[in-house]
């Protein structure tokens, strides 16, 4: 590795922007601390004392200078700002189609699952030049998902869902750095984040450490094995609502409101059913809160988002949502 | 500087030129002191507002395991303590010593009945389990309720330490007002911490509804 | 006019007894008791600093466990934060000051000012005593739910100390706005006052309106880790967020606390040494003030990544960014004073000049930080380290030592050696930037803070900066040395050695008891020189 470097390596489509704004505000930050700089010394210099009862000139402001000098840094730090707001966007609104990964921080790992069921620990395989999102939470305290040659970084929070998304350009293995001090052993919560061209991780994907199972399969198998399904059927109306097509639909609740049915909703609805009832059933579900481990929950969530559509077949063997790898770059 | 004389050069501190500069100190200090009460129990509050708006029937539902009635005696009985307060100051602005023991002693009693009243209430929550805890029962969405309950009972021992601290401070009045040290030229004291009690009054005006009074105006579902 | 030549009865002569300490109320007094135990509280940090520093010669965690290494920065933030930068300049030289610039007798509340020490020293034990018993680890941020319900360090016994501590800055900050409001003497009008007053004024204002929000949410962190009331742990029904809102409510502000009061000692060091007023007097009065409330406004730029709404990180963006302007106004206007002034160069100008630069690049680094996409980047990064030490470090230390030097003549009757005066601040000028600037590299980088062991790639940078402290603590042991000498063996100062304006310059050094020996009656605007 190189020594010197003073930028890393930039490996995501956020990178250069990022840098772009960085040097620019290293161009803003030189210019004013030599400006101010030069200015004392010069003054120092030319206005040294010469006499012991030497006194200063007696000038007591002007408006016009300070009129100046607020006015020409606020446009300066406006333009910062539009700036900045303008990559923040992109960053924080991740494309339509993303391939998806799921991610778990715990006391001092990180575990991520892909929708066909791949499960790694501290490492994660990404394609190049395809949109990724992952859906973050913390099974303990927050964590922080930071990744400095993407030049991105999200909080991961218990009881929630986070997100992030990247486009990785370049091929190579990157750190993973957990950012949110999380106790005694933070420093050792990292990883690598490696990012393969387009065959390779094809092969990677084919490999031996996948388990037959997409993570929509362990949902249903988690859901049957909870006896969620005594409630909530697929073909009838049960003691409780049907799943089929709710994910990402309206859901009227027992107080006239209604909601949107989306992860946070959903898993709300699984650990603490009381907090929305919707309308026409009786809060009788029992609370899975400490029942289903974090993975657990984002399996049944991929298995509800399955059920968006009708099963094709009785035995509820749904295709993952369709990856999002675009056939061509 | 606290001699027990109540002639005028003892009550005036060394630092002030003039008994008048020493109130306005004073006022000022108590005034500013309230300030950061405010901004005290503002942090409360905020987590308070935050959830109650995050789960508002959770709260409502919680909040209706409150007892009304005393809830609102507590709050008619600190409004008369208020007043009585007020009298109190009036009556050391007049120097009548008599009348100042009588209402700051009433004032007392009365802070004292608050207190009383509120832990028969405590009592009740840990005999009905809702006391935020491994023992805590609540039919509904009772994480939530218990995040009502933790609040509630941080924001009412809160202010309960105010009424205890308040009555102490009455208790020492009371001594010196006994003792004639309150006079209609220096009553500096009996001012202030008639400001501090009537501040502590107006933070359970603000408790009461938010705390005993949500959703009770239409029909309870 | 020069009396210093016949020892005169002082407030140090005034009794010399521990009782006449311990249970003084003259302001100046107390202001030495804050100097001792602050720079008590400054050795300790400085010392957990030291250890965190050799810790990271090496990417391995190698001296000390990372048990232990957590448990060195939380308190060394902790010390240093709440024991050290925050009392610092208020309460040594404010206390010792504000009265006299104003000339007041004392402080409106001389009782509740010796009470503030006490519950400051108190505070102080209380989070020493968890400290050796076992020390804390959740970062001074403390943030849930990690604090309130997984750390199984000290936590409890660490709030209450701060709780405790609390305390003792409201009554300081409430001291300081009764003072300033109703003791100021005949003629002083508040555009006659010293900026140092103003700067106080204004850092008073974040002491009353900030310090009882971090209470009482440190206090809920109390009541859920030790009687599981849930408020803030998600298992618990809490927002581990709402705890992040709260704290950095009060503790961003908390930086301008740090900083405003340092702020007031470079306007009378640069009027001082320049003999010359300070230009643009009311911009620079009122730029405290808008700095004060401006302060309360941006704690939402600590937490871009914390699932905050887009908007609103926007908003606090350009709040932000905002709160930048008058802290610019000010370093612009500094500059300006010192346009056809006379300017020397003693060491508490040295200071200044070490202050500005500092000051310049902390708060251009704030302007990254302001900015959410690079912030996203380098949030939780050594860079954030960097910049913020060049603020607290670099900004508030240096008028710290500036404003001890520029003052001690007055404090302690007494001159100190100023060659080696201004070598020390050379040295911490020099050992500074080598200590910090290669942590905004590193930052940039991708080094995360609070690491105790690091990938190999980063080594560099952290040699040079552990390198940079050792000179740095070379810099500060040495004023200990002559600044201690001066007390036995320094010539005995005059009233006003810098020639200096104001109104501690015109009583004798030390001042008496009650500040003067006739009641100063001000006829003239403040940084008079040209007369």
């Amino acid at each position: 590795m190189p020594q010197t470097q003073l930028l890393p390596e930039q490996a995501s489509t956020m990178a250069p922007r990022v840098d772009a704004l960085y040097f620019f505000l290293l161009a803003v930050a030189a210019f004013f601390t030599l400006l101010i700089a030069g200015l004392v010394i010069y003054f120092a210099f030319k206005y040294r004392r010469r006499s012991k009862n030497e006194a200063g000139v007696p000038i007591h402001g002007s408006i016009w200078l300070e009129a100046t000098w607020t006015i020409i840094p606020i446009i300066i730090v406006l333009v910062i700002f539009g700036w900045s707001s303008s990559i923040f966007f992109s960053m924080a609104r991740p494309p339509a189609k993303t391939l998806d990964v799921y991610v778990v921080g715990k006391q001092w790992m990180w575990k991520f699952q892909h929708p066909d069921g791949h499960m790694e620990v501290n490492e994660l395989h990404v394609p190049v030049g395809v949109d990724v999102k992952l859906t973050m939470t913390s099974q303990d305290v927050i964590h922080d998902v930071y990744i400095p040659n993407f030049r991105l970084k999200a909080d991961v929070l218990p009881g929630k869902y986070t997100h992030m998304w990247f486009k990785a350009t370049k091929p190579g293995k990157y750190h993973l750095f957990c950012a949110e001090y999380c106790g005694t052993n933070h420093s050792g919560m990292v990883g690598w984040i490696t990012v393969q061209e387009r065959a390779e991780y094809e092969q990677w994907l084919a490999g031996s450490s996948g388990q037959g199972t997409t993570m929509a399969q362990a949902g249903e198998k988690l859901f049957k094995d909870l006896a969620c399904s005594s409630c909530h059927q697929t073909d009838t109306i049960g003691r409780g609502p049907t799943l089929v097509g709710l994910y990402d639909n309206k859901v009227t609740l027992d107080n006239g409101s209604t909601v949107m049915a989306d992860d946070a909703y959903l898993r709300e609805s699984i650990t603490n059913p009381r907090a929305k009832v919707v309308a026409g059933f009786q809060p009788v579900m029992p609370s899975f809160q400490g029942l289903v481990s974090e993975e657990g929950l984002l399996q049944i969530l991929e298995y509800i988002k399955s059920l968006r559509t009708t099963p094709s077949n009785a035995t509820g063997v749904v295709p993952p949502p369709a990856p999002a790898i675009p056939a061509k770059k | 500087m606290s001699g027990t004389h109540s002639d005028e050069p003892s009550v005036l501190q060394h630092h002030f030129d003039n008994l008048g500069q020493q109130f306005e100190a004073s006022a000022l200090g108590m005034w500013v002191f309230l300030v950061t009460e405010v901004l005290f129990f503002g942090g409360l509050f905020t987590a308070y507002m935050v959830y109650r708006m995050t789960y508002p029937e959770a709260f409502a539902e919680a909040s209706h395991q409150l007892n009304i009635v005393l809830g609102g005696t507590n709050t008619a009985v600190l409004i008369g303590s208020s007043l009585t307060m007020a009298m109190a100051v009036y009556a050391a602005q007049q120097g009548d010593r008599h009348k100042q023991v009588l209402f700051l002693v009433l004032t007392m009693v009365l802070g004292m009945v608050f207190l009383g009243v509120k832990s028969v209430e405590y009592s009740h929550k840990f005999a009905e389990g809702l006391v935020p805890g491994p023992n805590f029962r609540f039919e509904g969405d009772a994480i939530h309720a218990q995040l009502f309950f933790s609040l509630y009972f941080v924001m009412t021992g809160l202010h309960a330490l105010h009424m205890i601290v308040g009555i102490g401070i009455m208790a020492v009045l009371t001594v010196f007002a006994w003792r004639g040290r309150y006079t209609s030229r220096y009553h500096t004291p009996v001012d202030v911490s008639g400001l501090y009690w009537h501040f502590v009054d107006i933070v359970w005006i603000f408790l009461f509804p938010l705390l005993y009074l949500i959703d009770r105006h239409g029909a309870v579902r | 006019m020069d009396t210093a030549a016949t020892p005169h009865s002082n407030y140090l002569t005034d009794g010399y007894s521990l009782k006449s300490w311990l249970l003084t109320r003259d302001h100046k007094r107390i202001g030495l008791l804050y100097l001792f135990s602050v720079t008590a509280f400054f050795l300790l940090g400085a010392f957990f600093a030291g250890i965190i520093r050799l810790e990271l010669l090496t990417p391995a965690g190698d001296l000390v466990s990372s048990d232990i290494y957590n448990r060195l920065f939380t308190m060394h933030g902790v010390v240093m934060i709440f024991f050290f930068l925050i009392p610092s300049i208020p309460s040594v030289l404010g206390n010792f000051l504000v009265p006299i610039m104003i000339g007041a007798k004392d402080l409106a509340f001389p009782r509740l000012n010796l009470l503030s020490w006490y519950l400051y020293t108190f505070g102080g034990l209380f989070t020493l005593w968890a400290l050796v018993t076992g020390g804390v680890d959740t970062g001074w941020t403390f943030y849930t739910p990690y604090s309130s319900s997984f750390s199984n360090s000290n936590v409890a016994l660490v709030i209450v100390g701060i709780f405790i501590n609390g305390f003792s800055s409201i009554l300081t900050g409430l001291n300081f706005i009764v003072t300033i409001h109703k003791m100021r003497a005949p003629g002083m009008t508040w555009f006659r006052m010293p900026l140092f007053v103003w700067a106080h004024y204004a850092t008073s204002l974040i002491f009353v309106l900030g310090t009882p929000v971090i209470a009482i949410t440190l206090l809920m962190v109390g009541a859920e880790r030790v009687l599981h009331l849930g408020i803030f742990d998600p298992k618990l029904g809490g927002d581990p967020v709402l705890f992040q809102h709260l704290f950095w409510f009060y503790s961003h502000p908390a930086v301008y606390i740090m900083i405003l009061p340092a702020m007031g000692v470079a306007s009378e060091l640069v009027a001082a040494f320049s003999r010359k007023a300070i230009f643009g007097y009311e911009f620079v009065a009122f730029s405290s003030l808008a700095i004060a409330v401006f302060g309360f406004l941006v704690w939402g730029h600590h937490m871009f990544v914390s699932s905050e709404s887009v908007y609103s990180a926007m908003a606090f963006s350009l709040l932000s960014f905002l709160v930048a302007i008058p802290s610019a106004v000010k370093v612009f206007n500094w500059s300006a004073t010192m346009y056809k002034g006379s300017i020397s160069f003693e060491a508490p100008m040295l200071y200044v000049f070490g202050f500005i630069g500092l000051f310049m690049i902390g708060g251009l680094t704030g302007l990254f930080l302001a900015a959410i996409a690079v912030d996203v980047h380098v949030t939780d990064t050594y860079f954030v380290v960097a910049h913020f030490h060049y603020i607290m470090v670099g900004g508030a230390i240096m008028m710290y030592m500036g404003g001890l030097h520029f003052w001690w003549p007055k404090i302690f009757g007494k001159l100190y050696n100023e060659f080696w005066a201004q070598v020390a601040a050379v040295t911490i000028f020099v050992g500074f930037n080598l200590t910090f600037f290669p942590q905004f590299i590193v930052g940039y980088l991708g080094m995360p803070r609070r690491y105790h062991a690091y990938p190999p790639e980063f080594q560099l940078w952290n040699i040079l900066s552990t390198a940079g402290a050792t000179v740095l603590a070379v810099g500060y042991a040495m004023p200990a040395f002559y600044l201690l000498h001066s007390l036995f063996k320094g010539k005995r100062a005059p009233s006003n050695p810098w020639g200096a304006k104001g109104l501690e310059w015109e009583t004798t050094s030390p001042p008496p008891t009650h500040n003067f020996e006739t009641p100063p009656v001000v006829t003239e605007p403040p940084y008079n020189y040209a007369k």
